[in-house]
């Protein structure tokens, strides 16, 4: 029974990996565009969820009405202004560019918000569980977590399949320089994208900072994570990144389960042996 | 009608001399240096040697990797196992140490090759972390917490304290030199004409005979081995080591990346522009921390958009010079006979 508990609390957990990873996915698919501060995105966004809670009062969780539209701006504005220039042929300017945000943004944390460990005080939500079966019980605030990724994922695909802009982003992302032609401003189409991917990155901070502790170094840590997700679901493929996400999250609680010290590299190590059994990972949409 | 195909140049040959002129004034170090300066010269040695091997990495075979510190720490802690384990001295200890981050590298390849471009950059990233992982896991290594090299290997290195300094700089110089060598002997080679082929284009080379996958294997195999060689030349001067230290993103990746970008990615003189900026930069802003990160950070994104052929880039396009010349040119002269 206690490996069930541990298989259901890893499989929550892979929730808010799949919000890791959503965001990374969706800019892949539309630009070709691997974002290395992706991780340390999220991490602005639980400190700006932080310095909105304590500077207004607020329960972490009403912060998302500031912080997700906060978050949408600044990818806008990041991608029409820097990211848009990277792009084009050469794999070399994104990554060496984003590589270069991923410091300047922890460094500017450790900066603002010293290297001190914090944590979202969500009050009573934090320690609620639900009795199901067998004497397990599970954490609202997991559940509430894995809810939002189907609930996300399922809303990407709506906006992907269902509107005009999803229209926009799969015809930019097919063939940019035809999309161009049918009048379609690919700069005003990349940097939509990366406003929804950082809108979602904004939920998974702020949901990150309210289950765990939280400081400036843990940006890598969280990107490696989301990578693994995109990696082991198949690039392309939001719901293969939710499986990625579970997949991960099991893992990581099984090995947790063995040793502490084992939680993440038992994700590492699940990840890279399906890197090797399935290289394009388990549902490959996208082809690269 | 007989041609030749030549790579020197005035400019190289002057480049070369200036360049011997230097390596004896640097070499004398030991005579007219201070203990610190020793220090300084090894680890502008190292930096540069590191930067010279990413750059053969990403700016030569397109191999873009963000985990070369697995490398560094497989090297360093080579030297550890090497010395107190299996009593090897330390000299051969690092060269060893070399070769078993060469070794390390090929399942590493295995793995890390199934992506492509950014993904096998962060692919890397992630089998570095598993390398780290893997060594705080083991309590004959100090775990989590690290070793410090013991006195007797110490000792043997060699008597005094003096004595060690010295020796360890010839070898630090001796890297940087190697590993400038190797990149330029690689560049000139046929293995070279292979390299710019496929940074060109994957399919076109592969179509005129080039096996893609073996030419880029044989350069991270031999990056790998001289960062192997360089994280045991690093740890013998630390002597002390730790998992976070020895597979440290920041130091052994992050750093010799910007060193790259802003001296000039894909050129040999980059890494040294790059490293000597490094240098006089950590001298006035070292003291200002984060700040400094920051401002190396905004400098390498600045640099990759708006120059991305980095400082040398830009001075070596102004005025057409080239230190390190790779390209062949190709001079047709008409035979006597068919003058006549």
């Amino acid at each position: 029974m206690q490996w069930v508990d541990t298989v259901i609390q890893g499989v929550l957990l892979g929730g808010l990996y799949a919000l890791f990873a959503t965001g990374l996915s969706l800019i892949f698919g539309v630009m070709r565009l691997v974002n290395i501060a992706h991780g340390d995105l999220i991490v602005v966004a639980s400190f700006a969820a932080l310095a909105v809670a304590e500077g207004f009062g607020m329960h972490p969780l009403i912060t998302l009405l500031a912080v997700v539209p906060l978050m949408f701006g600044l990818g806008y504005v990041l991608q029409r202004g820097i990211l848009n220039l990277t792009l084009g042929k050469d794999i070399l300017p994104p990554l060496l560019v984003t590589f270069g945000l991923s410091i300047i943004i922890q460094n500017g944390l450790l900066e603002v918000f010293t290297a001190d460990s914090q944590k979202l005080k969500a009050g009573a939500i934090e320690t609620m569980s639900l009795q199901i079966f067998g004497g397990i019980s599970v954490g609202v605030l997991p559940v509430i977590t894995f809810v939002a990724a189907v609930l996300v994922i399922a809303g990407l695909q709506l906006l992907f399949f269902r509107t005009m802009l999803g229209s926009a982003f799969r015809a930019t992302s097919d063939d940019p320089d035809t999309a161009r032609l049918m009048g379609i401003d690919n700069r005003h189409v990349f940097a939509l994208a990366m406003a929804v991917s950082l809108a979602v990155v904004a939920l998974a901070g702020v949901l990150l900072g309210v289950r765990t502790n939280f400081d400036p170094s843990i940006g890598p840590g969280r990107l490696l994570y989301a990578f693994e997700a995109v990696i082991i679901g198949g690039l392309g493929s939001l719901w293969g990144t939710l499986a990625g996400g579970v997949i991960l999250g099991v893992a990581q609680s099984i090995g947790a389960r063995i040793d502490p010290g084992l939680q993440i590299l038992a994700g590492h190590i699940a990840f890279l042996i399906i890197l090797i059994v399935r290289p394009r990972g388990l549902f490959p949409r996208a082809v690269d | 009608m007989k041609y030749r195909v030549t790579t020197a140049t005035r400019t190289s040959r002057v480049a070369g001399l200036v360049t011997l002129a230097v390596l004896v004034f640097v070499a004398l170090a030991p005579q007219w240096g201070t203990r610190a300066d020793l220090r300084l010269i090894v680890e502008f040695c190292y930096f540069l040697a590191l930067a010279q091997m990413w750059n053969l990495l990403a700016g030569y075979a397109g191999l873009v990797s963000v985990g070369q510190q697995a490398f560094v720490g497989l090297g360093g802690y080579g030297l550890f196992v090497f010395t107190i384990y299996l009593g090897v001295s330390p000299l051969m200890a690092m060269l060893l140490s070399g070769i078993a981050a060469a070794i390390f590298a090929l399942p590493t390849a295995f793995v890390v090759f199934r992506l492509r471009g950014a993904y096998f950059a962060i692919g890397t990233w992630v089998v570095a972390e598993v390398y780290r992982l893997s060594f705080a896991q083991v309590s004959a290594l100090g775990g989590g917490s690290g070793k410090s090299l013991p006195i007797s290997v110490i000792r043997s290195i060699a008597d005094s304290r003096a004595e060690r300094e010295v020796l360890i700089f010839y070898v630090g110089l001796a890297v940087a030199v190697f590993a400038t060598g190797i990149v330029y002997w690689i560049l000139r080679s046929r293995h070279g004409l292979a390299l710019t082929a496929i940074r060109d284009s994957e399919p076109a080379s592969e179509s005129l005979g080039v096996n893609n996958f073996n030419a880029k294997l044989v350069i991270y195999v031999i990056a790998a081995a001289v960062t192997g060689f360089v994280g045991a030349l690093i740890f013998i001067q630390k002597l002390r080591i730790s998992p976070d230290a020895a597979f440290a993103l920041t130091d052994w990746t992050a750093y010799v990346i910007f060193i790259v970008v802003i001296g000039g990615i894909g050129r040999i003189e980059g890494p040294i522009i790059g490293t000597i900026v490094f240098f006089v930069l950590q001298e006035f802003l070292a003291e200002l921390g984060t700040w400094y990160l920051m401002i190396l950070g905004i400098m390498a994104v600045v640099i990759m958009l708006k120059a991305p052929q980095g400082l040398w880039g830009l001075v070596a396009d102004r005025f057409g010079i080239q230190f390190f010349p790779v390209q062949r040119r190709l001079h047709v002269e008409a035979t006597r006979d068919k003058e006549a």
